[in-house]
């Protein structure tokens, strides 16, 4: 019997430092180009912004507490200070009306298109066609996608030129406020569109049809399926997704970074992640510290809805087991205990 | 009542239901085209556009092409304006470059991680595996401050280094890998390797590897666009690089900076940088669709 003798030998040997060897580059590179630099992040952010050209400003080297902090939530007495502060504000501000401007509009679609995707009895002709195309503007690049928009909705654009052909006067598309953002929402819905309905297509589908196919037996309309049915059942994922859009928001970048002619660039969509890399490029050099302070925000904010997606991806099954588990121990414990701590 | 009378009542309400439908459908139809239109009509205007003179494109709008394709494609890789900037060539070098190996990267070591997860049992696995599960949503605007100024003081900012090593640990990657090996990778396979005398490492590659080729391809295509498109780090990283370092998306970046534009080229160059994926898209759109619809369904 030598095999049994083999997997005898096998049993009794333990694998278990080949499970730290597999895993153990993953969480070298993790702490050395991750951990470190979020921890550096925080130690930058109680430091000076290495500048010593401006006024109230001081080395990298010099610790200075809450000062940056301070500044960008409260500003200071002084102009530079408080230019900061309304700069930090103001793409905050920015970055929840994009968000905002954006979403709304996408989840409607989304929701929309994934519900009629899915629905047996309708009859839409070319279905896979129309997914592949309204996924397609996600896989371009987006640095491209906003030259492109840039480019089309510029003074002499092709935007303008259909709009002057039906009379509606040339709209600056690219400085105005409403017609900026509104550009940059429509930008990013065009981008990401296509990718909420496929997420929500699937979790339709994770729907039993049964379901269906009882409401649609008892004369219920398709609407009311919609509603009645596929909302509710729907709803982790619907949470999913909105929490998952909004660190995605918050870390709005390539479109509003891109999105404006010459070097300077349009305060109106100056989001969060593009101010923080403005301060590696300051003209003065780089300011750690404000990068520092506004990433730690940025930081705790998505942090903070990190967690509630956290909570709704945990494994619920997992979680009854456990509980189950230590409900069986502790009748065991007071069994046991019944019989004078003698356990049988 | 007569049973052919019944008939003919359920039979109209069932044309009219049926019709109902159709009318409904008809409707939805013509909406998907417009949002086809509306889809492709920002890339077909890239496309024609890249075939006319800046005079013409500023005159007026047309969906018919002109004869300007080699006139702009000469001058973007000749003029000087641009010549400082914009070099398709050193774009695709490099992106390719870091792509490439940052997507190998990226797989191999998060199958090797799941796989160190899911086969092995050790005191910090599940906590491990928790970890991964937490950092998965911190996003690179967050740490890119102490990142960057890291990489200054060991002096490898403006190398590719940065760009390429980190793309080791790539948490999403190793939760998708998890739970498709919990679905479809049976322990039993690796006793049996191990009966059969094969080495810890060696049933990773020879065994675990080739099993897991659906979930190896979905990822690598993932990672593949997301590092071809990524303009954030290549943007924080490379500093003060020459034309000859620079990324596709950067010099994208720089397209933008010049007051004056010469839209021609503009187009030309955007063009060149979103057709070959666009092209790539056609021939995998099944997997990636697939793909993403797979990451949809964690509840």
């Amino acid at each position: 019997m030598a095999a049994t003798g083999a997997q005898r030998r096998i049993k009794s040997i333990s694998y278990a430092k080949y499970g730290y060897i597999f895993i153990l580059p993953f969480f070298i590179v993790y702490f050395v180009f991750q951990l470190w630099p979020l921890i550096n992040t925080f130690v930058l952010s109680f430091h000076g912004n290495g500048n010593p050209s401006e006024k109230n400003t001081t080395s990298n080297e010099v610790l200075v507490g809450f000062d940056n902090y301070s500044t960008l939530l409260s500003g200071g007495e002084a102009r530079n200070l408080r230019m900061q502060h309304e700069e930090f504000v103001s793409s905050f501000k920015n970055t929840i009306i994009l968000w905002i401007g954006n979403f709304v509009p996408q989840i409607i679609l989304s929701l929309s298109l994934a519900a009629w995707f899915t629905d047996a009895r309708l009859k839409i002709m070319g279905k896979g066609f129309f997914k592949v195309v309204m996924y397609m503007p996600n896989i371009i690049t987006a640095a491209s996608v906003s030259v492109l928009f840039m480019s089309l909705c510029s003074d002499k654009g092709a935007v303008n030129q259909v709009l002057g052909a039906i009379g509606v006067g040339p709209i600056d598309f690219l400085k105005g406020t409403v017609a900026s953002r509104g550009t940059v929402m429509f930008i990013q819905t065009w981008l990401w569109f296509g990718n909420t309905m496929i997420m929500l297509m699937s979790g339709i589908m994770g729907i039993s049809p049964s379901l269906f196919e009882a409401a649609e037996i008892d004369g219920a309309t398709s609407t009311q399926a919609f509603w009645k049915i596929t909302i509710p059942l729907l709803s982790p994922i619907m949470v999913y997704t909105l929490v998952t859009s909004m660190i995605g928001g918050l870390q709005m970048f390539d479109i509003p970074y891109l999105y404006h002619t010459g070097t300077e660039i349009n305060k109106d969509i100056q989001t969060v992640a593009v101010y923080i890399f403005q301060r590696y490029k300051n003209k003065n050099g780089a300011q750690f510290g404000y990068a520092g302070a506004a990433s730690v925000i940025l930081f705790i904010v998505t942090l903070a809805l990190g967690s509630i997606t956290f909570f709704l991806n945990r494994d619920k099954d997992e979680i009854a087991k456990k509980k189950q588990r230590k409900k069986l121990q502790k009748d065991a414990k007071a069994r046991s205990k019944q019989f004078g701590g003698l356990s049988i | 009542m007569s049973k052919n009378s019944m008939k003919s009542t359920y039979g109209a309400a069932k044309d009219n239901y049926t019709k109902k439908i159709k009318i409904k459908s008809w409707i939805l139809f013509a909406w998907m085209v417009i949002l086809t239109i509306i889809c492709l009509l920002p890339i077909y205007i890239l496309l024609i556009n890249s075939t006319r003179s800046s005079v013409e494109i500023q005159n007026g709008f047309s969906l018919i092409p002109s004869g300007n394709f080699s006139e702009n494609f000469k001058t973007l890789t000749t003029s000087s304006q641009f010549k400082s900037s914009v070099n398709m060539v050193y774009g695709y070098k490099n992106s390719a470059i870091i792509t490439i190996s940052a997507t190998i990267l990226t797989v191999f070591f998060s199958a090797l991680t799941s796989y160190g997860i899911h086969v092995y049992d050790f005191k910090l696995k599940e906590i491990s595996y928790t970890v991964i599960l937490m950092v998965m949503m911190v996003p690179v605007q967050v740490t890119g401050a102490g990142f960057l100024s890291f990489m200054i003081d060991l002096k490898l900012h403006n190398t590719f280094w940065p760009l390429i090593i980190p793309a080791v640990a790539a948490p999403a990657v190793v939760y998708f890998m998890r739970s498709y090996m919990k679905s479809s990778f049976p322990l039993e396979i690796v006793e049996a390797a191990r009966i059969d005398g094969s080495g810890e490492f060696g049933t990773f590659i020879k065994i675990a590897l080739p099993m897991m080729k659906p979930a190896i391809a979905v990822q690598s295509i993932f990672a593949f666009i997301q590092n071809w498109n990524n303009l954030y780090t290549p943007q924080m990283i490379l500093l003060s690089v020459g034309v000859e370092k620079k990324t596709l998306p950067m010099m994208m970046a720089s397209l933008t900076a010049s007051d004056k534009i010469d839209y021609g080229v503009v187009y030309m160059a955007i063009a060149l940088s979103v057709v070959p994926i666009i092209v790539a898209y056609v021939f995998l759109s099944k997997f990636i669709i697939a793909g993403v619809a797979l990451g949809g369904v964690k509840e």
